[in-house]
């Protein structure tokens, strides 16, 4: 098994490989580049590992909720390379990611293997621009198979940060929100981009497991336009 | 057709048409497009980011379609193109990064090329070899230019566009103004048919200083004010508006405007074939006013056909497969989507 991880969510254009234990990444941080750095990043971390995309035995891509545009680069970049190599492309929260790089001690560490803590609340956050932020809530609790599992207690959504529950705020927080509102998120995590080796590592551990892992863009917003019917409704 | 000739895959997103097209050498294989236009009719006009999703959507499952129907694998292609600018921002990036994935998992070469060359490239595929220098009227929603282009594939001058809307634009105002639905051109051509020109509405930059300062420059703004005002003078005086004759006044303005510039351009710099292309191609009128005065100037006109017209893949395969026959260095795989890129940039 050789998976390929993309994400651009957050600032971070983020690659990675994992073959279910050993993980590697690379990413550059460039929130406006992502249609000119991801495809050599990937070429550079595949020549790096001396593995050809023919090597590939599927590949995962982080679904956002991101910036839009930055977003559809990492989701098409996915989408196409599986089609060409004939391998599957799942998808996977970005959020998620974040959540378990923030509880996962192995995760975080980059060391080989994935453990979560045994218990553990954290609040994701990050920049949704326009004074806004993609959050989600994650706790780690046991799942209905008995195993240690990392629970999403809300949905991805988007909000002003000031509009968050005040209790969930106190928790501590990965993404670059703490880095945006600092007097909203008292407590940072000190993550602030998602890592594609992780990605990549989730995507393995979760088509070990047997889930479903849809590639459907998060959005969460809708474009920014009315339809002539509600511009003359509104008038 | 030569077995030999170079395999190539285009991809075009720069609006709302998501475009694949496949040749081989000079000989189309295949041309499939999904178009988003539906979705901006309810907007009355496109809309950037539902473009950019609908393209998102549409990638993938048009190149198998553009693949299945050329009867070719993605393993056989030698090279991959696509257009790089002008054009929306996050439109072009869907296909550049869906481009730049292929030609990496693929290992072939990259050719990141102008819109508005392959605008004039694709009629390589329909009517054999390019005359060069040839001359080139491309006019779209997007567009309206004249260029001069000795090598379609690295040397492409721009002799005039225009200074406010371009030519489908002001199709598509006009369209508003007469209460015919997005996007405009159709209905307006179709309208025309039954009316007449009775009406005298200006033609932009054609006349003493603006000859000498704007020679193959287009205005189409002051043409569109016209029109409304005209149709706005009516509706308050009580009387129908003469929707057929409307159509047609303002059709022939812009069409004699066009084709009197093109003609000129191919006059004056010698030039004697003259290419239309880009989405207004398709209207009937002007086809055959360009036809009638190329002919009176015993210039050689060339028009691809409609659907090769309007924006596709297919055009920019075709460039991309005039690219590797000239011997052309393929683009670095760290090529931008560049959304203002200037129309003499050929390749970025
Ligand atoms: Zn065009």
């Amino acid at each position: 098994m050789l998976i390929l991880g993309i994400d651009t969510a957050t600032s971070a254009i983020a690659v990675g490989l994992s073959d279910g234990e050993r993980t590697a990444s690379d990413r550059r941080i460039d929130p406006k580049g992502h249609a000119e750095h991801l495809a050599p990043l990937v070429g550079d971390l595949l020549a790096g590992e001396g593995v050809s995309p023919g090597d590939l035995t599927a590949i995962v891509v982080g679904t956002g909720p991101g910036p839009f545009t930055g977003l559809r680069v990492g989701m098409v970049t996915g989408l196409t390379m599986g089609h060409a190599l004939g391998v599957p492309v799942h998808g996977i929260c970005s959020l998620d990611v974040l959540a378990h790089q923030a509880l996962c001690d192995e995760c975080e560490s980059g060391r080989p293997g994935h453990r979560l803590r045994t218990h553990g609340d954290v609040l994701v956050a990050t920049d949704a621009r326009r004074k806004e932020v993609y959050w989600a809530h994650y706790r780690v609790g046991g799942a209905p198979d008995g195993r240690q599992a990392l629970l999403p207690l809300t949905q991805p959504a988007v909000d002003r940060p000031a509009d968050l529950p005040a209790d969930l705020r106190e928790l501590p927080t990965a993404g670059r929100g703490p880095v945006l509102y600092p007097d909203l998120f008292p407590h940072p995590g000190g993550l602030l981009d998602v890592d594609g080796g992780v990605l990549a590592r989730l995507g393995a551990l979760g088509l070990r497991d047997g889930r479903e892992m849809p590639v459907e863009p998060l959005y969460l917003r809708r474009p920014d336009a009315l339809t002539t019917a509600e511009r003359g409704a509104g008038r | 057709m030569c077995p030999d000739a170079p395999l190539v895959l285009g991809i075009e997103t720069s609006c709302d048409e998501t475009g694949v097209g496949i040749v081989r050498g000079e000989a189309l294989l295949a041309d499939e497009i999904a178009s988003s236009v539906d979705e901006h009719a309810r907007f009355g006009g496109v809309v950037p980011e539902v473009a950019s999703r609908a393209h998102l959507e549409a990638m993938v499952p048009t190149i198998e379609r553009a693949c299945r129907t050329a009867g070719v694998a993605l393993r056989d292609l030698d090279a991959v193109a696509v257009t790089s600018g002008p054009g929306l921002a996050g439109a072009l990036m869907v296909g550049v990064a869906s481009a730049k994935a292929l030609a990496l998992s693929l290992g072939v070469p990259l050719y990141g090329v102008n819109h508005l060359a392959s605008h004039v490239a694709v009629d390589i595929v329909e009517h054999g070899p390019l005359p060069e220098p040839t001359l080139a009227l491309l006019v779209s929603g997007g567009h309206s230019s004249l260029l001069l282009v000795p090598d379609v594939t690295h040397d492409v001058r721009s002799l005039g566009s225009t200074i406010d809307d371009a030519a489908g634009e002001a199709f598509d105002k006009v369209a508003r103004v007469l209460g015919m639905p997005f996007p405009g051109g159709p209905h307006i051509d179709r309208a025309a048919r039954s009316g007449e020109v009775v009406l005298d509405f200006p033609r932009g930059l054609t006349t003493g200083r603006d000859m000498q300062r704007y020679r193959f420059d287009f205005s189409f703004s002051g043409l569109k004010t016209a029109v409304s005002r005209w149709v706005a003078a009516r509706e308050a005086s009580g009387e129908p508006v003469p929707v057929a004759d409307v159509a047609a006044s303002f059709q022939e303005a812009v069409v004699d405007v066009l084709t009197r510039k093109a003609v000129l351009a191919c006059r004056e710099h010698g030039v004697g074939h003259l290419q239309i292309g880009g989405g207004v191609a398709a209207n009937s009128r002007l086809r055959a006013m360009a036809a009638e005065r190329c002919e009176a100037a015993g210039i050689e006109l060339r028009v691809p056909r409609p659907g090769l017209c309007t924006d596709n893949g297919a055009m920019v395969a075709a460039l991309g497969a005039q690219m590797v026959l000239r011997g052309r260095t393929a683009s670095e795989l760290s090529l931008p989507a560049d959304s203002s890129l200037p129309v003499t940039v050929v390749q970025s």
